[in-house]
C-alpha cells in the first residue's frame, strides 16, 4: 500500500501519520507540500492534524483553498481513498468533500484526553479490521471538533451507515450533534475523525486501538 | 517618539538607570548617549538581561559535570543523553507580563523558550510550566489562571510540541504576582549544536522570521522593576505571540541547520534585536554593524529606538558564512518567512548602527556585557523559622485526607492539563499526573524524564533548606519514573533584591541550590532569575523553580504512580519521623503556616533513590515519590490513578496518626510490588542502611467489592469518593 502525507504549514501530526504508517504498512509515506499541485500515485493520502495555516481563519478553511487540496479532491474523486485526521477532517469540510461542519467545542476549551469510541459501523476499510460495536480509545486533541450538521444531513448520515465512530454515551468531549466522532462520504473512500488513531498504535503510548485503521487499509489495498 | 528626543536626567530616570550608571555609561562612550544608545544601554544593564544582582553568587554554583557539554551562558544548557543524542533545555519566566496580560503573557513565555531551544539545533519535544496564582478568593485570580492555562495551550498546541507535565499552585502571596514558569526540553545530534558566537569579519547578519512593530519595547525593564497600581497600563509592553509564524520560523531553521551555512544564531527575546546582536558579536569576540532600513517592519515610521528595542515575537538572527545567502533565503521564502540581510560582522568590536544613513548608536561591545554594573547588594539572612507546632491530635485522618485531596495545592489539575495536547509527536509514554513526564527520544528505546519542582511555603520558612528540598524533589521526581537525574534548569524568582532580607533570601536560596546540586551530582546547566517580584511592597515567596531532566535507558523500564494490581505490597522507602512543620496539612487543617521547613539529608537522599532506581531497573513499575500533603496523600493518589484500593497497617499509637499519615519528612518513597518480592527488597534496603518498611497491600474491597482505601485509623472510604473529591475543585472553582 502507498501512501502520502499532505505538510501544510503547521500541520504537527505529519510525522505521527507517517510513523504509524510505516510501522504497520512498512512503506515509507510520501510527505507533500501544500503548495505542490499534484498528489503522487498512492493508495492512501492523510490529511494530518495541526494547525494548518495556523486556523486563524476557520480551522482548515485556507488549507482549503490550497494548490494541493485541489489535486486530493480530484483523486478522491478517481476512488483513491483518504483519511483526515482532527485539522483534516476539519479540511475535509471545508472543502465539502465531506458535509457538516467543526465549530468550537461546546465548553469553549481546547481538550485533550484519552477518549472512549465506539465503532459503529464496519463496512469500510477504514474500520472493517474492527468489530461492529467495539469500544475503542484514541486520544482527542482539539479545541473545535463539535460536529455540526442539519437533521437531515445527520439523518442521512446515519441511514446510509455513514457515521463509523461515535463518542461513546455521556463522554461527548465536544458537543458534537449525535456524538459524532467520525464520517464517511458517500462513495465511502474518504473518512474524517477528531480522534487520533495514529498515536494510539504503540503499546507504550497508552494503548494500539488506532492500528486497526491502518491494518484494515493494509488489508483493503495490498 | 518620532523627533529626536534628548537625554535628561528625567529621561535617564525612566530608563531605570541610577546616576552611578549614567556616569559610567558616559565614561564608556567618552560622551553622552544618543537616545538609541541609552535606550540599548538600559535594557542591556537591567536585571533581566545583566543579572546584575546576582552574578557574583550565580558564579558559585555547580554547572559542570562530564556529561555536561554547554552550562550557563547560552541560549540553553546542553547535556550528552548518549549513542550521539543531546539534550538542550530551559526554563524561563514570564512573570510580569502574565499578570498584565494572562493570555498572550503565558504564550509569548512558551514562545520565547522554544525558540532558546531551536536556536541551538534542538526540536522541542517537551514543554513543562509551572504556575503559581495569588489564593483563590483573590478577585483576579480566576481570570490569570484561564488566560494563562489557555495561553499556554494555544500557543504549544500550535507549535505541536507535546506540553507534559508542569505544577499549578495557589498563594496569596502572588495575589499581585503570579509566576509564570515555562520549560522547553529538546533533542539534537551531538554533532548538529549550534552557539551564539558571531566569530570573524565580514560575515553576513540575517534577520528571520516575523517582522518588527512595536509590541514589548522595553519589556526587560518592565520585567527589572516592582509592580505598582500603574501596571496595568503597561499593557502594550506586552509581547503578542503568532504561534502558526513560530512553527514555520522552527521548521526553517532546522531546515536551514541541515545545511552547514550557519555560523552563529540566536533568537531575539528579551530586549531583541539589541541583545541578540550586541551578545553575539560579544561572544564571538567581532563587532558588529546593522542597518535598520534593512529590518522587516510592520508598521511604518518605525524609529531606531522601537526598532532595537522591540520584543516582537519569532524572530531570530543569524551569522551566515559569507556567500551562502542565496541558499539561506531559498529554505526561508519556502517557508513564507521574512529574510533580510541587515549588516556584517566586523573586527571593530563596536556595535554601530544606522538608520536612514545616519548612525544613530556606536559603542564598544562590551560595555554592554563585561562593563555592566554587578553589585553586591548588602543582604541580612533572616532567621529560619523553627518552633514546635501545635495540632489537634483526635481530628480523624479520614476526614482530613478527603478535606485535604479538594484543596487548591492538592487537587486534580486535570483542568489544567486537559487544555494541553501532551500527546502529538506520539512519544509521550509517561503523561500527565504522574511524578516526572517521560518522553521517549524518538526512534529509540531511551526516554527524557522531566518535570519541575519548588515548594515555595519550605523556602519562605528556610531558604537554605528550601532551595535544596526543590533540587531535590526534582531529582526524586525522576527517580521515581525510573530516570537517572542528569542536570538542572531554574528560574529563581524572588523579590527585590535592593531590599538586604529580600537579597538574603536570594543568597541563602542559591548556597541552598549549589549544595543540593553539588552531593546529588545534578548540575545547573540553564536558567534565569526573576526578581523584583513585589507588588506594593509585598513580595512573593521565595520560589526558586527547578526544572530538572534525567534519561532512562529503556523506557519498557519506567515506574507509574498508579496500583496495577491487587495484592501488591506497599513498600515505605526512607524514614517517617512526622514532620508536620510547613506542612500542607498544618495549612490546610490547622491554618498555621508555622514551624521548620523540612531539613533534607543530601547523602541520605542519594543513597534512597539511587536504591529505588536500583528497583526499577530490576523490575518495579509502581512507584511515587512522598511530597505536598505527605504519605497519605501518596497513597490516595496511587490508588486513584489506579482504580484500586488499598489497606494500611501500622504499628503506631492513634496520636501519631497525623504526623505519621500527613508528615512531610523527605527522602521518601512508596512502591508496590507483587507480595512475594517485598521480603526480598526490604532486606536489600536494610542491608543499604536504609529505613525501609512494609505498610500494606493493594487490592482492599469493601463488601460490595468496591475498590477502598483503609487500614489503621482509617475507616474505609472508596477510591471513587476519593478521585470525586479529587477532582471537583478546580473544574468547580473555574465556573466561577
Amino acid at each position: 500500500m502507498k501512501s502520502a502525507v499532505v505538510v501544510f504549514p503547521a500541520s504537527n501530526c505529519d510525522r505521527d501519520a507517517a510513523v504509524a504508517l510505516e510501522q504497520i504498512t512498512g512503506q515509507k509515506p510520501v510527505m507533500v507540500w501544500h503548495a505542490d499541485s499534484e498528489v503522487p500515485d498512492v493508495d492512501l493520502i492523510v490529511l494530518p492534524g495541526g494547525f494548518s495555516y495556523g486556523d486563524y481563519l476557520r480551522c482548515g478553511a485556507m488549507a482549503g483553498q490550497s494548490n494541493i487540496m485541489r489535486a486530493v479532491k480530484e483523486k478522491s474523486e478517481q476512488g483513491v481513498r483518504v483519511l483526515g485526521i482532527c485539522n483534516g477532517f476539519q479540511v475535509l469540510t471545508e472543502t465539502h468533500m465531506l458535509p457538516g461542519v467543526l465549530i468550537r467545542n461546546a465548553g469553549l476549551k481546547f481538550v485533550c484526553r484519552p477518549q472512549p469510541l465506539d465503532v459503529v459501523e464496519t463496512q469500510s476499510v477504514f474500520t472493517c479490521k474492527y468489530a461492529a460495536g467495539q469500544r475503542v480509545v484514541f486520544p482527542v486533541a482539539h479545541g473545535e471538533g463539535n460536529y455540526f450538521a442539519d437533521d437531515e444531513t445527520l439523518d442521512r448520515l446515519e441511514g446510509e451507515g455513514r457515521v463509523v465512530f461515535k463518542y461513546a454515551p455521556g463522554e461527548n468531549p465536544n458537543g458534537s450533534a449525535r456524538d459524532i466522532a467520525g464520517i464517511l462520504n458517500e462513495k465511502r473512500n474518504v473518512l474524517g475523525l477528531m480522534p487520533h488513531p495514529e498515536r494510539v498504535c504503540d503499546p507504550l503510548l497508552g494503548g494500539t486501538d488506532g492500528r486497526a485503521v491502518f491494518e484494515g487499509l493494509l488489508e483493503a489495498l495490498g | 517618539m518620532n523627533a529626536p528626543v534628548a537625554v535628561t536626567p528625567e529621561v535617564v530616570k525612566d530608563h531605570g538607570l541610577n546616576d552611578a550608571e549614567y556616569a559610567r555609561i558616559v565614561e564608556l562612550l567618552g560622551r553622552a548617549p544618543t537616545i538609541v544608545e541609552l535606550g540599548i544601554f538600559s535594557v542591556m544593564w537591567s536585571e533581566h538581561c545583566s543579572y546584575k544582582s546576582t552574578r557574583v553568587h550565580l558564579k558559585k554554583l555547580p554547572t559542570s559535570a562530564p556529561w555536561v557539554i554547554q552550562g550557563p551562558g547560552e541560549n540553553a544548557g546542553i547535556i550528552d543523553v548518549g549513542d550521539g543524542d543531546v539534550c538542550v533545555f530551559k526554563m524561563e519566566s514570564h512573570n510580569h507580563p502574565s499578570f498584565i496580560e494572562p493570555f498572550q503573557g503565558a504564550a509569548t513565555g512558551v514562545g520565547g523558550i522554544m525558540r532558546d531551544v531551536f536556536t541551538m539545533g534542538a526540536r522541542p519535544v517537551a514543554s513543562l510550566d509551572s504556575l503559581r496564582f495569588g489564593e483563590p478568593s483573590h478577585p483576579k485570580t480566576r481570570h490569570l489562571v484561564a488566560g494563562v492555562v489557555s495561553g499556554i495551550g494555544s500557543y504549544g498546541n500550535c507549535m505541536g510540541i507535546p506540553t507534559v507535565a508542569g505544577e499549578t499552585n495557589f498563594h496569596k502571596s502572588y495575589n499581585g504576582n503570579i509566576l509564570v514558569n515555562a520549560m522547553c526540553v529538546g533533542l539534537a545530534k551531538a554533532d548538529k549544536i549550534f552557539y551564539s558566537a558571531a566569530k570573524g569579519a565580514g560575515n553576513p547578519v540575517v534577520y528571520v522570521g516575523s517582522k518588527t512593530g512595536r509590541d514589548g519595547i522595553h519589556g526587560a525593564t518592565m520585567a527589572s522593576a516592582e509592580f505598582n497600581e500603574d501596571s496595568e497600563e503597561k499593557r502594550p509592553t506586552v509581547q503578542v505571540g503568532d504561534p502558526f509564524a513560530e512553527k514555520l520560523v522552527l521548521e526553517a531553521c532546522l531546515e536551514l541547520m541541515e545545511t552547514d551555512t550557519i555560523i552563529a544564531i540566536q533568537d531575539m527575546g528579551a530586549a531583541g534585536l539589541t541583545s541578540s546582536s550586541s551578545e553575539m558579536a560579544d561572544k564571538g569576540g567581532s563587532g558588529i554593524e546593522i542597518d535598520l532600513d534593512k529590518v522587516p517592519q510592520r508598521e511604518t515610521n518605525l524609529t531606531a529606538y522601537e526598532m532595537m528595542l522591540s520584543e516582537s515575537q519569532e524572530r531570530m538572527l543569524a551569522v551566515l558564512k559569507p556567500g551562502r545567502e542565496a541558499e539561506a533565503e531559498r529554505i526561508f521564502k519556502k517557508w513564507e518567512l521574512d529574510f533580510s540581510v541587515i549588516g556584517y560582522t566586523t573586527d571593530t568590536h563596536r556595535m554601530v548602527v544606522r538608520h536612514k544613513g545616519e548612525i544613530v548608536a556606536d559603542m564598544p561591545v562590551t560595555a554592554l556585557s563585561d562593563a555592566a554594573p554587578i553589585y553586591e547588594r548588602p543582604y541580612v539572612k533572616r532567621k529560619p523559622m523553627s518552633g514546635k507546632i501545635s495540632f489537634e491530635a483526635s481530628r480523624p485522618v479520614m476526614e482530613s485526607l478527603l478535606r485535604l485531596l479538594s484543596t487548591p495545592d492538592l487537587c486534580s489539575k486535570r483542568w489544567v492539563w486537559e487544555q494541553y495536547d501532551y500527546t502529538v509527536m506520539a512519544d509521550s509514554v509517561q503523561q500527565p499526573g504522574g511524578d516526572a513526564a517521560v518522553v521517549r527520544i524518538h526512534n529509540t528505546n531511551k526516554g527524557l524524564a522531566c518535570c519541575t519542582d519548588v515548594t515555595p511555603r519550605y523556602c519562605k520558612a528556610n531558604p537554605f533548606e528550601g532551595a535544596k528540598q526543590a533540587v531535590a524533589e526534582a531529582w526524586r521526581n525522576i527517580t521515581a519514573v525510573g530516570g537517572k537525574p542528569l542536570a538542572v534548569t531554574d528560574c529563581l524568582n524572588f523579590s527585590n533584591p535592593e531590599k538586604p532580607e529580600a537579597m538574603g533570601e536570594i543568597v541563602a536560596g542559591l548556597e541552598g541550590l549549589g549544595e543540593a546540586c553539588r552531593v546529588l551530582e545534578f548540575p545547573i546547566v540553564s536558567g534565569n532569575c526573576s526578581l523584583y517580584n513585589e507588588t506594593q511592597g509585598e513580595g512573593i515567596l521565595p520560589t526558586p523553580t527547578i526544572g530538572g531532566v534525567g534519561l532512562l535507558k529503556d523506557v519498557h523500564k519506567m515506574a507509574t504512580v498508579a496500583f496495577k494490581r491487587d495484592g501488591d505490597a506497599i513498600l515505605l522507602i526512607g524514614a517517617t519521623k512526622g514532620h508536620l512543620g510547613q506542612s500542607i496539612y498544618l495549612r490546610e487543617i490547622e491554618g498555621l503556616e508555622e514551624g521548620a521547613a523540612p531539613p533534607v539529608d543530601l547523602k541520605l537522599e542519594k543513597k534512597t533513590g539511587d536504591f529505588v532506581r536500583a528497583q526499577i531497573e530490576a523490575g518495579a513499575d509502581t512507584v511515587h515519590d512522598i511530597a505536598d500533603g505527605g504519605l497519605l496523600v501518596a497513597v490516595a493518589e496511587m490508588a486513584m490513578a489506579g482504580g484500586i484500593g488499598a489497606v494500611l497497617r501500622g504499628q503506631f499509637e492513634a496520636d501519631k496518626f497525623i504526623p505519621f499519615y500527613f508528615g512531610e519528612d523527605q527522602g521518601r518513597y512508596l512502591m508496590a510490588v507483587p507480595a512475594d518480592k517485598a521480603d526480598a527488597i526490604l532486606a536489600k534496603a536494610k542491608k543499604a542502611d536504609l529505613a525501609a518498611r512494609h505498610l500494606g497491600f493493594t487490592g482492599a474491597k469493601n463488601d460490595k467489592g468496591e475498590a477502598v482505601l483503609t487500614g489503621v485509623g482509617l475507616p474505609p472510604v472508596t477510591v471513587t469518593a476519593l478521585k470525586a473529591t479529587h477532582e471537583a475543585w478546580l473544574p468547580e472553582y473555574m465556573k466561577g
